[in-house]
Order: structure tokens, then C-alpha cells, then sequence
């Protein structure tokens, strides 16, 4: 783990028990979380996302095991700690912002007393000193009159105030971790605007490191310096925002990038065909083979490894290998770039 | 637009009303006026709560409108329904839901959720609504086999499937989709969108699509409208639009939609909308025409503004 690295989590592998059979929800996931960067993490629902990080939260179901991996932070293994450990380090170095705002908070619990509850249990601040703190993160986090709102239920926010508070309370303590699980999936596009502004406003000013769920690719290119694309529970395609969004180089993120139109889309849809895999039982090779019409006979036996595109982009998958035929991006997905390229004045290479 | 276009639904100055505790009311749409030409996919955008899901039920008359006129294929269907204009009203016009788990009953098979319009449409010959079934179980991707299972055995973009196929069997000339797609993921989105576009090719259909999703209704509509807090505050073809946004509202909206593509973003600025900019204690605003086929809810004076702005 180099200096910059603040989170690392190496060849982790998650599976819960079911009736079904034993469902392998991650399997084999390394990232680095750096300093100061957004890290986003994009794939469809099941594709094992949030398991990833509520591994790292220590909130996992009960029926969860993870098989293998480390997940280094601060030299600790996250791995072998117990609930009494994670206690400790939840909302204290990590935070996290729920995806659904209405259930992440108590609903007969006043907003004031949820915000200053870590406060006073964590930073041992009297509750004249919290409540000071709390109006001042309500205020921060863009709540109008803050004194009032203080003393008020959640059903007496609206969801974006919801979902507000639910970041204020993830920030109350100097967490350097804030994990953002789809946070603005349940609102608006202008409350989801604003929401989003907030969360990169207070990242630049407290330095935080910022994961980011989420599966709307607009809203990954708004935040994200360095993205993860996951299918299946793997990493398909790692690399910048600008990287992947521009020289995607895996067929699923070529599929996924062209299969949401844009306002400028007029052809046909390239709809993926079929379903993502059961993961009761995996398939071997490449777990998106089976949708994916420039699949090589190689990808249904072994899985691919990754491929080094440049320093910080990798894909897995059996394209990319000297020997495999060339294959270029679908012309759509060719031909917006380029519009995209053009509209931000850079020339086509 | 030309004026020759048929028409398939008028709405005239429609307002839908909730009463609510202490003699309190919502006015969740107020006085909306729009038509609808017969082939067009006409898109409803706005915000939660502002009251295109209340526009879309009241057309389909889930609801009871408050006061106005509702004129569907000639027919006045507002005010008191009959059995006929009921009758009339259930085999011409069909909705799909939002929710693919929520709106199909999980104690019924696939084939008695889609025959059961048939059944209600007084349909009795067990092998027609047999092969009307499995007819329209083919056309929306599915197998025939499926007929038999339950809405749990499906995945969300299986179940919007059938949730299209209930609203089709009785070959309805207009569909009401309420945020078809938005519960599903993208890889399915883009599959329940193409089902769409094939289905309305194939049986001439009219589609009121409503959403929140600016860059799916952009690709799905002819036409937009959008509202805001019960009022439609501007509709104009949807290229015109997108390129030629008018009311301050229309243009937050179109700037908060984030796009696919990293260096524009970085560089976009983002529009807020605020009620106040509008001083309407002079002049009462209405939806106006500024340029052909494209209306704005404003005042003389701002259509002047508009007006000046489209030149510029």
C-alpha cells in the first residue's frame, strides 16, 4: 500500500447462503481508493456493488461469508474485524449515505437528536456543544432555517432535505471515507443536481475520499475521477473518468454506454440481449459472454485477466490479447464520442 | 403542427383536486389544456409531484377530474361515467404501471393477469382468449410457456413485459405509459424502450409517455410537455425544446440532466428555478403560443421576451 492509497481491497470474495444454493455476489474484487479522489463504481443491480461496500462497513447479512481478500485501511485488515472493531470505526472513518433517505433515518426520532447522536457518542461533545455543531452541519449541508428544522420529524422533510440530513449525519464526525450508495437514485434531477453539488463542495473542502454506487452513467461522469465497472461480481473495466467514458475498451461498458440514449440519440437502441448470469452458479470464462455478440470461443471457458490499457486503465477481456481478432467499438457508440469530442473542442484522433 | 392532424385526445382546461384534512385542497393539476395527435408519442416530464402521473390516471379516469372537459377519439369521457362510456373507455385506452412488482397480482398466473381485460371485455371462447394470450405473450419477447407461471418468477424487465402485454391484448389505440422504465436497469431499459417503439409501430398506436428522465423522453417523444406544480408550463416539439428552451423552469430542468460525458459536465453550468422571478401581479400569465406549436405559460410582457430571445 504506496502513501496515497487510503483504502485498498484486494481479491475480495463475498457469497451468501440461500435455499437456492450459495449465491457468489463478489467474486474477486481489487481496488484502491487514493486520497481526495472520487472513486465511482457502476454496474447493474446484482452485480454486487453494494455487497462490496458494506464489506468494507462490516454490514454485511448474517448469511454472508467472505470467502477471500483483504481490505487494508490504516494498515488494519477490515477482514478480521469483529462488530466491537467496526463499531469503533463506523461514522468515525467511514461514513456512508444510504441510498433510500426515507429509511436510513429513525422516523420517531426528532432530526436534531439523530444528527447530534454521533456526535455525543463519538466525539464526547456535551449536548449544547452538539447541537451547535449539528445546526452548523444542517446549515452547511443547505437546509433553510436550521434552528426550526432542529426540532422536526423526518416526515416533515421533503426526500431531498431527507437525503441532506442523511449526509449531514454521515459527516458529523471527520469520517476520511464517505461512501455514497446511489444517493440520489430516489430524487429528481434538479434536487439530484443540487445534492450532488453539495457532496463535491464538501469533498474539495475537507479532503474526503468519496466512493461513489451508482448505475446512471451521467451522474458517474459528473463525479467520478477514477471509475469501476462491475459485472457480475468482478471488475470488468477499471480506469479515469475520461478513459472510460471515451476510449471504453470492454464490450459490457461499450454495451452500457450505448444502450442509455442521449439527448442527441436517434437511431435505434442497442438494447443487451438476455439477463446478467444466475450467480448460484456462475458461469466459467467471462460472465458476460453469453450477451455479447463479439464473444471469442475462448471467453466461454476461462475467465479473461486484465489487460494493461495504460497505467491507471485495465479491462478483462479476451479482446484485448495480441493474438485475438481486432474488434472496434459499435459505430453508435463511435460516433457519439466523437460528437462529444467535437462539442468539447477536442479534435478527433 | 398542422391543424390538420386528427386529434385523439383533447384535454380542456383540466383541473384534478384532492381534498384533504381540515377542508385543506391540493390543486394537483390546474387547468391544464393539451391535445393530442393520433400516431405521436407525446412526452409528460416534471418533477415528483407535479402532477403528470395525476394527468395520466385522470385521462384514463381513475380519477374523477375536479372540472373540465376530456375529449377522447370524439367522445366527451369526463363527468359521470356510464357503463358504456366505461365499456368504450377500457377497450380503446390501456396503462402501464411504474412498478412491474407492485402492478401485477402476485396470486395470479400471467395468463389470467393479461386475459383478464378479455374476460371483462366479455369475451367467452376459452381458445380465442387462449391464443390471444399466447399471441401477445410472442410479440412482447416472451415464451408461451411463461402463461402458466407467476409474477415472482420473473425478473423487472420480464414483468414490465407482461405489464405491456396486459395493456395491449385489447389492442387499445392509446397507451398511457407511466414511467415505464424507470424502476429497471439500463441494459433492460433499452430493451423495454425498443419493445415499445416496436409495439406502437406494429398496432398504430398513441402514447402518452410520462417520466422524469429528460434524455429518455427526449429519444422516446415528438412531443414534450413539461410541467411544474400542476401547471404545464411549456410544450413544444421535442428538438424544438431541447434547443429552444423558453421558460426558466424548462431550462433548469434541461441543465440539471447529467449527461454521459465527463468534460462536458466539468464545464456545465447549472440553472436554478425560482417561482419569485415572475411578477404576475400585473399581468395574469396563460399558456400562450409563442411561435407556432410552441407554448409557454407566461405573461404579455415575457412573451415579448421570448419572443426577442428566439431572434437572438
Amino acid at each position: 500500500m504506496d502513501n496515497d492509497t487510503i483504502l485498498s481491497v484486494q481479491d475480495l470474495a463475498v457469497s451468501f447462503r440461500t435455499y437456492s444454493g450459495k449465491v457468489q455476489a463478489v467474486r474477486g474484487v481489487s481496488f484502491d481508493l487514493k486520497k481526495g479522489e472520487t472513486l465511482a463504481i457502476v454496474g447493474e443491480s446484482g452485480s454486487g456493488k453494494s455487497v462490496t461496500t458494506k464489506a468494507i462497513m462490516g454490514l454485511l447479512a448474517k448469511n454472508a461469508t467472505i470467502e477471500s481478500g483483504k481490505i487494508l485501511f490504516d494498515d488494519h485488515d477490515l477482514v478480521k474485524y469483529k462488530e466491537k472493531d467496526f463499531c469503533k470505526l463506523r461514522g468515525k472513518d467511514i461514513s456512508l449515505v444510504f441510498q433510500d433517505p426515507l429509511s436510513a433515518l429513525n422516523p420517531i426520532m426528532k432530526i436534531g437528536k439523530q444528527i447530534t447522536e454521533t456526535l455525543v457518542l463519538r466525539e464526547g461533545l456535551s449536548r449544547r456543544e452538539a447541537k451547535k455543531k449539528a445546526i452548523e452541519l444542517m446549515e452547511m449541508v443547505g437546509i433553510p432555517d436550521p434552528e426550526t428544522r432542529y426540532n422536526e420529524y423526518p416526515f416533515q422533510f421533503s426526500g431531498g432535505m431527507r437525503q441532506r440530513i442523511v449526509i449531514a449525519i454521515a459527516l458529523a464526525s471527520n469520517a476520511r471515507i464517505l461512501i455514497c450508495d446511489e444517493p440520489t437514485t430516489a430524487l429528481d434531477v434538479t434536487i439530484q443536481a443540487k445534492i450532488l453539488d453539495q457532496i463535491k463542495q464538501i469533498k474539495r473542502d475537507r479532503q474526503l475520499s468519496v466512493i461513489f454506487i451508482t448505475h446512471d452513467l451521467g451522474v458517474v461522469a459528473n463525479m467520478a475521477d477514477r471509475i469501476c465497472i462491475m459485472y457480475a461480481g468482478r471488475i470488468v473495466e477499471v480506469g479515469t473518468a475520461d478513459e472510460i467514458f471515451y476510449h471504453p475498451a470492454h464490450p459490457y461498458t461499450w454495451a452500457l454506454l450505448s444502450s442509455v440514449p442521449d439527448l442527441e440519440t436517434k437511431e435505434r437502441l442497442m438494447a443487451i440481449p438476455g439477463t446478467p448470469p444466475n450467480m448460484v452458479a456462475p458461469p466459467e470464462g467471462d460472465a458476460f459472454a453469453e450477451r455479447n455478440k463479439y464473444a471469442l470461443a475462448i471467453d466461454f471457458e476461462q475467465a479473461p485477466p486484465y489487460f494493461r490499457l495504460s497505467d491507471t486503465h485495465y479491462a478483462a477481456t479476451w479482446l484485448l490479447h495480441p493474438k485475438a481478432p481486432k474488434v472496434e467499438m459499435p459505430d453508435v457508440l463511435k460516433a457519439r464520442i466523437a460528437r462529444m469530442r467535437q462539442k468539447a473542442g477536442l479534435d478527433n484522433e | 403542427m398542422s391543424e390538420e392532424r386528427e386529434k385523439i385526445l383533447e384535454i380542456k382546461d383540466v383541473c384534478m383536486d384532492f381534498k384533504q384534512k381540515r377542508h385543506k385542497v391540493v390543486h394537483a393539476v390546474n387547468h391544464v389544456s393539451l391535445d393530442i395527435y393520433k400516431g405521436e408519442n407525446f412526452g409528460l416530464v416534471g418533477e415528483s409531484g407535479c402532477g403528470k402521473t395525476t394527468l395520466g390516471r385522470t385521462c384514463i379516469r381513475l380519477y374523477d377530474p375536479t372540472s373540465g372537459q376530456i375529449i377522447f377519439d370524439g367522445h366527451d369521457i369526463s363527468g359521470k361515467l356510464t357503463k358504456d362510456t366505461r365499456k368504450f373507455l377500457t377497450s380503446h385506452m390501456a396503462m402501464i404501471f411504474q412498478d412491474p412488482i407492485a402492478s401485477l397480482d402476485p396470486r395470479m398466473t400471467v395468463q389470467e393477469i393479461i386475459a383478464e381485460g378479455l374476460h371483462n371485455q366479455g369475451y367467452k371462447d376459452k381458445a380465442q382468449i387462449d391464443s390471444m394470450v399466447k399471441e401477445m405473450l410472442n410479440k412482447v419477447g416472451l415464451l408461451p410457456e411463461h402463461a402458466t407461471r407467476y409474477p415472482h418468477e420473473f425478473s423487472g424487465g420480464q414483468r414490465q413485459r407482461i405489464g405491456i402485454a396486459r395493456a395491449l391484448v385489447l389492442k387499445p389505440e392509446f397507451i398511457i405509459a407511466d414511467e415505464p422504465v424507470s424502476a429497471l436497469d439500463a441494459s433492460i431499459q433499452a430493451q423495454v424502450i425498443n419493445l415499445l417503439m416496436d409495439m406502437k409501430e406494429e398496432f398504430g398506436l398513441t402514447i402518452m409517455f410520462i417520466a422524469h428522465n429528460l434524455a429518455v423522453v427526449k429519444y422516446f417523444s415528438d412531443r414534450i410537455g413539461v410541467m411544474y406544480y400542476g401547471t404545464l408550463v411549456e410544450l413544444a416539439d421535442a428538438d424544438d425544446l431541447y434547443v429552444h428552451p423558453l421558460h426558466p423552469y424548462t431550462k433548469a430542468l434541461l441543465s440539471a440532466i447529467p449527461e454521459p460525458d465527463p468534460l462536458s459536465e466539468r464545464r456545465k453550468t447549472k440553472l436554478y428555478y425560482d417561482k419569485s422571478m415572475h411578477d404576475y401581479s400585473k399581468e395574469k400569465p396563460s399558456l400562450q403560443e409563442v411561435v407556432p406549436g410552441h407554448f409557454v405559460y407566461c405573461s404579455d410582457s415575457e412573451k415579448e421576451a421570448y419572443l426577442k430571445e428566439l431572434d437572438s
